[in-house]
């Protein structure tokens, strides 16, 4: 009785030792290790809450040299909900991997760990963060992009020519968190609605009022408060690992 | 045992009054099953964790003033909505409430509706009157509608709103996807407002094709339309070599050729590729045509077919008489009739003939076609409905070719076979079969499409709100979309129009595409002289855009033919063209308009009046705004842009008729000749 118990037991654990391995055979045997994980691209991007991050999300691993290590191993984590497009891989020759992520259903922050594990299997970690954007966020995104990107935004591509070098007084890019945090939401408004004179600054920002609503501008100003940098208190919620 | 069961039997139900007890207690305990279920509920305990998460919160009284313990429920009768959602999700209407992160607590993110009036399962689905956390989410026996993924909740919205919104990107992008990547070729998609969805995509007709190609290219075209060009709107049918091979030998069989496009060759090609990369860049033929740079990225726009690799496709004379007049061979095309000049036609064809790739035709060798292979070429044509897309002489484009999606939708999940692993959902059902819809049969006919992640969810939000409920919605509540009208002007002007290929940039009185301004009231807008002047050589106005109007070699009378009908045609009622006039204004007036437009109304922000100081890249250049605008149109610009041209990004000043009256004085003194200088990036 007592060894056909023991037998049992034993086929149990087996089973579970088995399906534990099982579970793990999705995230690759490292052949290398690296001691840092660095961002290459992809961090701080904006998507509508649910969808594909724009760009891919890059990280590379380098040893104490700093130089790019292939084979290590490169995990990804982060709030349930997001999805990694591969969770886990391998670094290619140029010690990169590249993962494309969908964020979660709720608008916010959600932090991303990208972590590797050095020679002595300690778990390195990279903290990124990247921004969903809820419906008033992404109405507010499409508005910007029609009337606001071309002056506040310094990027210039071949589409769209950006406007910021030709202004004597220069806009403040949205994701200029030290100075727009310190704006209050009836302050944004007003400079939006009446233009920059409302509130002594420059003319150059002309009166909105007219041209969109109010509930635009406050779409507007939800989008400002979710993409600035540092966050804005008002940003809503982050969403992390836990 | 039996004896112990006998003693037990004895001591509960020895004698009647210990018979009652014991009956009474299983009674009572049995009537306690109810009210304990109840107790016991989800909702209540998720209600004790709301109570618990708003107690240490600074506007607690508030909150708990809010709350109401039960069941809550929305009720609408007109739409069947029962919702019992807000029974757990208490906090949904609560505005304090944006640092919650933790479910069912979160307060719902801001939306254009109130809950009441909509309730929650019209957008989210689920089952509304349930009242447990897996019935109300998931789908059950008697239940298969489960919660729709956040990232599909834009279908929803399209359920009453039919037309484009400024909220739904995805959905715009899905429907415009459904119209011009040929799905509604094949798929009959009746709109909920009983029109039929129509196709936007332009495939080439077939009848003549051997004018245009060799059927060693339509082969390897056939086998993998994407290596020929990356941005290929035909999807690859995944033919075998066999097959691939007897549809090229139908095709170049049944093609009639065209009078015209063979005959003699008056230029040859020529190969300056210094004059050609001029020509085709002074052209514009980048503004519709993409080529790919050596760095692998597009080049242009995406109205007209990826030339990449043109040179290894299209006959050499075939192209010629194609740039000579597009219209010869095909009447419907969106391409503009140029006038070239023959040396012109030897030289962008020269040009573009060059632009081949060795690899892509380098492995075909094709024997000279059988009866028999044309036979069953033509058998293939017609199983593949090759004709709902392409024009081909002989073959009837069929009628309901695929699987009508009018209400995709709402479709029964046990209609559907999945794919192991795949989730038993409706929207993972329709990406599947977008993504990769061989995998659900070898032998289906729907080809594989190359969408990327975004273009599948987006198309997969478009089909989703094609459901029972946008067909049996309440008709005042259905917001119905702005529909493309069939606008065509008439006559002499109309036809010269057409064959200019005006609408396939310009928009006129709702109909033509984006790319350039809507010219519906161009004739208030713009004075005589200078519009005859632009089409002779038209400049640039915005210093920043890359697409521009391109010189078609126009004769003066056509110059004029045009000019006196879109000055005479588009006029709108807003603009009286003779209510100011065009010069005599006081040098004070110009004066004071001058200091209003660079100080209170700060236009050389976007605007250039003044090559020297002025470096405004946004709003179109106005040095010469006096020669070319009218003064009327000035002013009614400076009161209300939108009123002129709805969408412009031009703000509303609301500025008072002095104001209006000295800016259009200013501007209207405006006629300086200098090209603006372009701030070299």
């Amino acid at each position: 009785m007592k060894a056909y118990v023991a037998f049992l037991l034993g086929f149990a654990l087996l089973g579970t030792s088995c399906s534990h391995k099982r579970e793990s055979a999705l995230v690759p045997k490292p052949t290398a290790f690296g001691a840092a994980i660095v961002e290459s691209s992809g961090g701080k991007q904006f998507a509508q809450t649910g969808s594909l991050l724009p760009q891919p999300l890059v990280v590379q691993v380098n040893d104490q040299q700093g130089n790019a290590v292939a084979g290590a191993l490169v995990e990804f984590a982060a709030a349930p909900g997001v999805i990694f497009d591969p969770g886990a891989a391998l670094t290619d020759s140029s010690g990169q991997v590249t993962a494309n992520v969908s964020l979660g259903s709720k608008a916010g922050r959600y932090q991303i760990i990208a972590s590797t594990v050095d020679k002595s299997y300690k778990t390195i970690d990279l903290g990124l963060e990247e921004i969903a954007l809820g419906y008033q966020q992404t109405l507010g995104r499409r508005l910007n992009n029609q009337y606001c990107d071309r002056c506040h935004n310094p990027e210039s591509t071949v589409e769209q020519v950006s406007n910021y070098d030709n202004l004597d007084v220069k806009p403040h890019p949205f994701t200029e968190g030290v100075t727009l945090n310190q704006i209050s939401d009836a302050d944004l408004t007003a400079i939006i609605t009446h233009g920059g004179p409302a509130l002594n600054k420059s003319a150059l920002m002309p009166a909105w009022g007219n041209t969109l609503s109010k509930s635009d501008i406050q779409a507007l100003i939800s989008y400002i408060r979710a993409v600035s940098d540092p966050p804005s208190r008002s940003a809503g919620p982050t969403y992390s690992r836990n | 045992m039996k004896e112990k069961f006998a003693s037990l039997w004895q001591k509960l139900f020895g004698d009647s009054v210990r018979a009652f007890g014991v009956v009474s207690v299983i009674f009572l305990l049995s009537m306690a099953i109810a009210p304990a279920k109840n107790f016991f509920s989800e909702w209540r305990h998720y209600q004790h964790g709301y109570l618990s998460v708003i107690r240490n919160r600074s506007e607690a009284n508030t909150l708990q003033r809010h709350f109401q313990s039960g069941i809550q429920q929305i009720w609408i009768p007109d739409l069947g909505v029962v919702d019992r959602c807000t029974s757990c999700h208490v906090g949904l209407q609560e505005a304090s409430l944006t640092d919650v992160a933790t479910q069912p607590y979160r307060k719902h993110p801001v939306i254009p509706h109130k809950l009441d009036q909509f309730g929650c399962t019209i957008c989210h689905r689920g089952q509304g009157a349930a009242t447990t956390v897996a019935e109300a989410h998931s789908s059950t026996l008697a239940w298969e509608q489960p919660i729709l993924p956040a990232k599909y909740i834009e279908s929803s919205c399209g359920q009453c709103h039919r037309g484009p919104l400024t909220g739904t990107p995805q959905l715009n992008q899905g429907r415009n996807l459904l119209q011009r990547q040929g799905c509604v070729h094949c798929h009959t998609v009746k709109l909920p407002d009983g029109n039929t969805m129509k196709a936007t995509d332009d495939p080439p007709p077939l009848s003549h094709i051997a004018d245009k190609t060799t059927r060693e290219w339509i082969f390897a075209w056939l086998k993998d339309p994407q290596a020929y060009a990356t941005t290929s709107t035909m999807p690859n049918f995944r033919l075998s070599d066999g097959d691939a091979r007897d549809i090229s030998a139908f095709l170049i069989a049944n093609s009639t050729p065209i009078a015209g496009n063979n005959a003699t060759v008056p230029a040859k090609a020529s190969s300056d590729p210094a004059a050609g990369a001029s020509l085709y860049g002074e052209s514009f033929c980048a503004s519709c045509h993409a080529v790919q740079n050596a760095a692998g990225n597009m080049v242009g726009g995406d109205i007209g077919p990826e030339l990449t690799r043109v040179g290894s496709k299209v006959k050499p004379e075939w192209l010629q008489a194609w740039l000579r007049n597009p219209r010869t061979y095909d009447p419907g095309t969106g391409m503009p009739h140029y006038r070239f000049t023959d040396a012109q036609v030897a030289t962008v064809s020269g040009f573009l003939l060059a632009k081949t790739d060795s690899d892509l035709l380098a492995n075909i060798h094709l024997d000279s076609a059988t009866p028999e292979q044309i036979e069953h070429g033509k058998r293939l044509v017609s199983d593949y409905g090759c004709a709902s897309c392409h024009e081909i002489s002989g073959i009837k484009k069929p009628e309901n070719f695929a699987p009508e999606l009018s209400r995709i939708g709402s479709k029964p999940i046990t209609q559907l076979i999945f794919l192991p692993g795949m989730q038993h959902t409706l929207p993972d059902y329709i990406a599947g079969k977008i993504k990769n819809p061989r995998a659900f049969s070898p032998g289906l006919k729907m080809p594989q499409y190359t969408f990327t992640t975004a273009q599948i969810d987006a198309l997969t939000t478009a089909l989703l709100s094609l459901n029972d409920r946008s067909y049996t919605l309440p008709p005042s509540l259905a917001v119905p979309r702005k529909a493309e009208t069939d606008y065509q002007p008439a006559g002499k002007a109309g036809k010269l129009m057409t064959d200019l290929a005006c609408f396939s940039c310009h928009r006129i009185n709702g109909h033509g595409g984006d790319m350039a301004p809507d010219l519906t009231w161009e004739g208030s807008s713009v004075q005589r002289g200078w519009l005859a002047q632009f089409f002779k050589n038209p400049g640039t106005l915005r210093p920043s855009l890359i697409r521009r109007m391109p010189r078609f070699n126009l004769s003066d009378s056509e110059v004029n033919e045009l000019t006196d009908y879109i000055m005479t045609v588009y006029q709108s009622p807003a603009v009286d063209r003779d209510s100011l006039s065009q010069g005599g204004y006081s040098p004070g007036q110009v004066e004071l308009g001058k200091q209003l437009f660079y100080g209170k109304y700060s236009c050389q922000g976007c605007h250039i009046v003044d090559t020297k100081t002025d470096k405004g890249y946004i709003g179109p250049t106005l040095t010469q705004v006096g020669s070319r605008l009218n003064a009327a149109w000035i002013y009614q610009w400076m009161k209300n842009p939108q009123s002129l041209r709805p969408g412009t990004i031009e703000p509303n000043r609301e500025m008072s008729d002095e104001d209006a009256r000295a800016l259009t004085a200013f501007l209207t003194s405006q006629k300086g000749g200098g090209k603006p200088e372009v701030a070299k990036k």
